[in-house]
């Protein structure tokens, strides 16, 4: 009789449906989602925005010599991102700089502000990162022409190669280099998506009297895994960037 | 009747691309894995390399995130 009710509402069993964290919803009332209505993704990229902006204005106001908390996470994070670029890119990236750092911080903030419980993870969806990616796909072609010329082409043309070789390694060039945008988006909206999914899994388990206890621990345990994955997957957003951008200034491989 | 089968393959289109991601997982064990091999050998050289680790753990990540991809098209969007 159970098992029938639970086939009838065609649900998978669980007492709620793992994806439906990520469900988009006008904040005051109503069904209707347009470019305009204020979502629950409008208001956790503005507290994203909010949030960054007081770590980095109000968190650094003091000018300390002794950093305070705030201003010594403030300097590591500005450290971090300025060290990167100069590491992948070289000294002539670091005009770009603030993109970069905005990229960066936007991603590591949106990302940890979605593991508070009742949050809404911005990055989950692939709408917000494809964004963000073609954003940098585009500067990132578009800098290349500007910077080389025609020149730019070259990174298709790769000369260490034999030249029977070569039309068919530009082939391959030109289709890596269109997929970037894609896998670039991906990896970040799939990661997030995945990992939150897996922890509503989880947590739909806990109705079950017997396993809940394994599955309280298993939701912590991947709750601390999330956080790692938060980091990193805004470390390695940023750092393709780096590549990207490095590809763009010095084409020649 | 079509539509149960329908819906059958489906699901079984998802779990098979469901393999993808665990053969993503080899691949990024196996970049982390010689990585640390090496980082062994020349510790002083490691750290100068962690930039080059992650961003072989993303290439291969991102293979297995495209099979979860395809998984997921298959349940919600198809």
């Amino acid at each position: 009789m159970k098992m029938a009710d639970e086939a009838s509402k065609g649900g998978s069993g669980l007492e709620f449906h793992p994806m439906d964290q990520f469900i988009v919803k006008p904040l005051f009332g109503g069904d209707a989602v347009n470019f305009y209505t204020p979502t629950n993704v409008t208001l956790w990229m503005a507290l994203t925005v909010l949030a960054v902006a007081a770590l980095l204005v109000f968190g650094t106001r003091g000018r300390a010599i002794v950093p305070s908390r705030a201003q010594s996470v403030a300097e590591l994070t500005y450290g971090f991102v300025y060290k990167m670029i100069e590491d992948v890119v070289g000294k002539d990236g670091l005009k770009y700089f603030p993109y970069i750092m905005t990229l960066f911080m936007f991603i590591l903030f949106a990302n940890f502000l979605g593991l508070i419980p009742m949050s809404f993870t911005t990055t989950s969806h692939i709408a917000v990162t494809a964004v963000l990616a073609g954003a940098v796909f585009i500067t990132v072609t578009a800098i290349g022409f500007i910077k080389n010329g025609a020149g730019f082409l070259k990174l298709f043309w790769v000369d260490a190669a034999p030249l029977p070789l070569r039309p068919v390694l530009a082939i391959i060039e030109v289709i890596s280099y269109f997929v970037r945008p894609v896998s670039h988006s991906i990896r970040l909206a799939g990661n997030l998506m995945a990992g939150h999914a897996v922890i509503k899994v989880f947590a739909g388990f806990a109705a079950v009297a017997a396993i809940a206890p394994l599955s309280v621990l298993a939701v912590v345990a991947i709750y601390g895994l999330e956080v790692l994955v938060s980091a990193i997957q805004a470390y390695v957003f940023t750092i393709l960037t780096c590549v990207y951008l490095k590809d763009a200034l010095h084409p020649h491989h | 009747m079509e539509g149960d089968i329908a819906n059958m393959g489906q699901f079984i289109g998802a779990g098979l691309a469901a393999i993808g991601s665990g053969t993503a997982a080899i691949g990024v064990g196996h970049v982390a894995g010689n990585f640390l091999a090496g980082a062994l050998r020349n510790p002083s050289a490691a750290g100068g390399q962690t930039a080059t680790l992650f961003i072989g753990i993303a290439f291969a990540e991102a293979l297995g995130i495209f099979a979860f991809l395809v998984a997921l098209l298959l349940m919600f969007a198809v």
